[in-house]
């Protein structure tokens, strides 16, 4: 049993976890085409949950800041995406791929930019002056969530509103009998760029030596002499602009939205977080992967369970690792 | 401790005293209708921000499933009162199960979570609460769906119920107000909540409470000293969680109906929070503050807002932002401002002026 163990950990240990999920899945559900059509649904929507979940959970490790309003810049990534892209909308009809491209490129860009702004501003008024003191954290970000869900209502109204799709990205690839739509593939993609220029940055950069650093021993590095807010005010920014982007796609994605849609995604990124660990995006992208693939499984394995599996999910990985899957700080 | 604390605190205890004397007169000082629904509003809420105090205030725990106990209480009395028709077997039966539903998810989540980071809980119980409102809206044959259940209740509170019948077999009044089952129906309601925020009084004034400060204040220390954090932790949850319920029962049977806007929605929990915060954590006198200001506001200060933005139609920007539509937004903001500039909340900041002037 011990050489067991330690043969799996050798090969990756938890990191096996969807692919074990994945491999069960298989042979639950029997009709290979609609497998793989799930496991590619269940990797697109985890690379978009990976989006929105992989800055709170930085934040979290870096500043040991817990941002309930988190999800605002979700929801608004989400809106802003649809208004430029609603503006652009003959860019997007239109048979060329480049003018396609250039239409949903500037609405993710709106998004980020807009997370940047948003996640400086959040930071310098909101977080800056309860640093430290978690309960007041909770409740000032808990606030901060009301008043921007109250702005999107005021600006966006609370009709859903439709967003269209570039020409380029709608209906599906045909594989043999596998259907795989297109918008999916593209989400897993830029997902995955996502995830591997985040991870070049954090260990291949001195700003990734930083902040990998501050998220170990805070003290120690400010202790050496360097601006760890500053960096912290950066990583909160970036944070906010990955969530605004992640919440441009899953716009994409659904193609309607509503103003609920932050409160929806805000459960799930929390789960991700707390399944994944917080504080590593190794562990959130893990955490991500896993939920989006038991969601889309259950989803179709057990539809009455759907809605309770996440829940399922992260109170067995808590049973079993109570600080998550791979914490950042042991 | 000094004279002058205890006249900020005298201050604060002088106006809850003067809340109850209201609540306990409210049926015979404002006849109507819609006030008696406000003061039994008030009474429950009373209820459940204490209960909810006991929790952020006493042990410093944040938890986002108070109001999925409150929706326990409320929905196991309801659908006991649908199933088994009016009584009061169906009365302490529902109230009961939705209870000890309630104990056992706060063990099962206590236990679960209690130990590991105050912000894990937070989010664990956040999770927990958007669980519980799916399932009420997804089973529907037993929970009504989203649209809720209305039921009767024992016969003794109903209008047309006649406490005391005049020689001619009319309702009897005493000061104009007619005694009749509702008014039997809110006396229920307000004895229940007085005897639930007597009990969390004595509760923190006990040796018990004394512990639970110690834990709020210095963890490592309480635990060093030899208190068992976990133990006192799950224990005061549980309890919370018990009243929670029993006032979510104590609701249902006043309205009649329950449903997930009444009982189980994010916005409730919402409202309590600000309640807390506004009243002032820690001080359970601070629950009463809060949740009379709040249900005021709610039911008054929204119509006002409206006829205001009416009246002001053709000033510039003023309509907008006294529109009613608004109104959450205003009370984010404050609730921030609260936060940052007053986190004792009303009671906690009269009491510590006055030591101060």
């Amino acid at each position: 049993m011990d050489r067991f163990l330690t043969t799996i950990d050798r090969i990756g240990g938890v990191n096996l976890l969807p692919l074990a999920v994945a491999l069960v899945a298989f042979f639950l559900i029997g009709v290979p085409s609609s497998w793989v059509t799930l496991t590619v649904a269940g990797l697109a929507m985890g690379m978009m949950i990976f989006l929105m979940a992989s800055g709170l959970s930085l934040v979290f490790g870096l500043m040991d800041v817990l941002n309930f309003g988190h999800s605002a810049f979700v929801s608004f990534g989400a809106f802003v995406a649809a208004s430029v892209l609603g503006w652009l909308a003959g860019w997007l009809g239109a048979e060329s791929v480049v003018l396609n491209i250039a239409a949903i490129f500037l609405a993710f860009l709106a998004a980020i930019v807009f997370g940047l702004a948003a996640g400086w501003f959040f930071e310098a008024v909101i977080i800056k002056p309860v640093y430290h003191d978690h309960l007041r954290q909770i409740l000032i970000t808990v606030g901060a969530l009301i008043v921007a869900e109250q702005m999107i209502l005021a600006v966006w109204g609370g009709t859903p509103i439709n967003v269209p799709r570039p020409n380029f990205l709608t209906g599906a690839v045909l594989l043999g009998d596998v259907a795989i739509e297109k918008y999916r593939v593209f989400a897993f993609l830029l997902g995955l760029v996502v995830y591997l220029a985040l991870k070049f940055t954090l260990s291949r950069t001195r700003i990734g030596l930083l902040i990998r650093a501050g998220v170990e021993n805070r003290e120690m590095v400010e202790a050496l002499g360097f601006r760890i807010d500053r960096l912290f005010v950066a990583v909160f920014m970036l944070g906010s602009a990955l969530a605004a982007l992640g919440g441009a796609m899953w716009a994409g994605y659904e193609t309607l939205i509503t103003p609920a849609l932050g409160a929806e995604m805000m459960i799930v990124v929390f789960i991700v977080v707390i399944i994944g660990g917080l504080g590593s995006i190794e562990g959130t992208l893990l955490g991500a992967i896993m939920v989006g693939l038991v969601a889309n499984y259950v989803g179709f394995l057990a539809p009455k369970l759907a809605l309770a599996s996440n829940m399922i999910l992260m109170m067995a990985i808590l049973l079993w690792r109570p600080n998550g899957l791979r914490p950042a700080v042991k | 401790m000094t004279q002058e604390t205890d006249r900020g605190a005298d201050f604060v205890k002088l106006v809850v005293l003067l809340i109850a004397a209201l609540l306990l007169f409210a049926p015979f000082l404002f006849q109507d209708i819609r006030s008696l629904e406000v003061a039994a509003r008030i009474c429950v809420f009373i209820v459940l921000v204490a209960s909810y105090d006991l929790l952020i205030g006493y042990t410093g725990i944040v938890s986002f499933a108070h109001t999925m106990f409150f929706g326990f209480g409320a929905y196991g009395a309801a659908i006991a009162l649908r199933q088994m028709g009016p009584g009061w077997d169906a009365v302490l039966l529902g109230t009961l199960a939705g209870a000890l539903v309630s104990l056992v998810m706060a063990i099962a989540i206590g236990l679960l979570s209690l130990r590991v980071k105050a912000i894990f809980f937070a989010m664990i119980t956040l999770a927990a609460a958007s669980v519980a409102m799916v399932l009420a809206s997804q089973l529907s044959q037993f929970t009504g769906g989203e649209d809720g259940i209305t039921y009767k209740t024992p016969d003794l509170f109903k209008t047309a119920t006649k406490l005391v019948v005049t020689e001619d077999g009319k309702v009897a009044r005493l000061f104009g107000v007619k005694l009749n089952g509702k008014l039997a129906a809110y006396y229920f309601v307000f004895a229940s909540s007085l005897v639930l925020f007597v009990f969390m009084i004595r509760l923190v004034g006990s040796p018990i409470g004394t512990i639970l400060k110690a834990i709020r204040e210095n963890e490592a220390r309480a635990e060093a000293i030899g208190y068992r954090v976990v133990a006192y932790r799950t224990f005061v949850f549980c309890v919370s969680a018990v009243i929670a319920s029993l006032a979510g029962s104590v609701y249902a049977i006043w309205l009649k109906y329950t449903g997930p806007d009444t009982a189980l929605s994010f916005s409730i929990m919402i409202d309590i929070l600000l309640m807390v915060v506004i009243g002032g954590m820690g001080t359970m006198y601070g629950a009463v503050i809060g949740a009379v200001l709040m249900v005021l506001a709610q039911y008054y200060l929204r119509d006002l807002m409206g006829t205001a933005a009416e009246a002001l139609a053709n000033v510039p920007l003023l309509p907008f932002i006294l529109n009613p539509d608004m109104w959450l937004f205003w009370l984010g903001v404050i609730f921030i401002l609260l936060v940052y500039f007053f986190p004792k909340g009303i009671a906690g900041s009269l009491a510590r002026k006055e030591t101060e002037a």
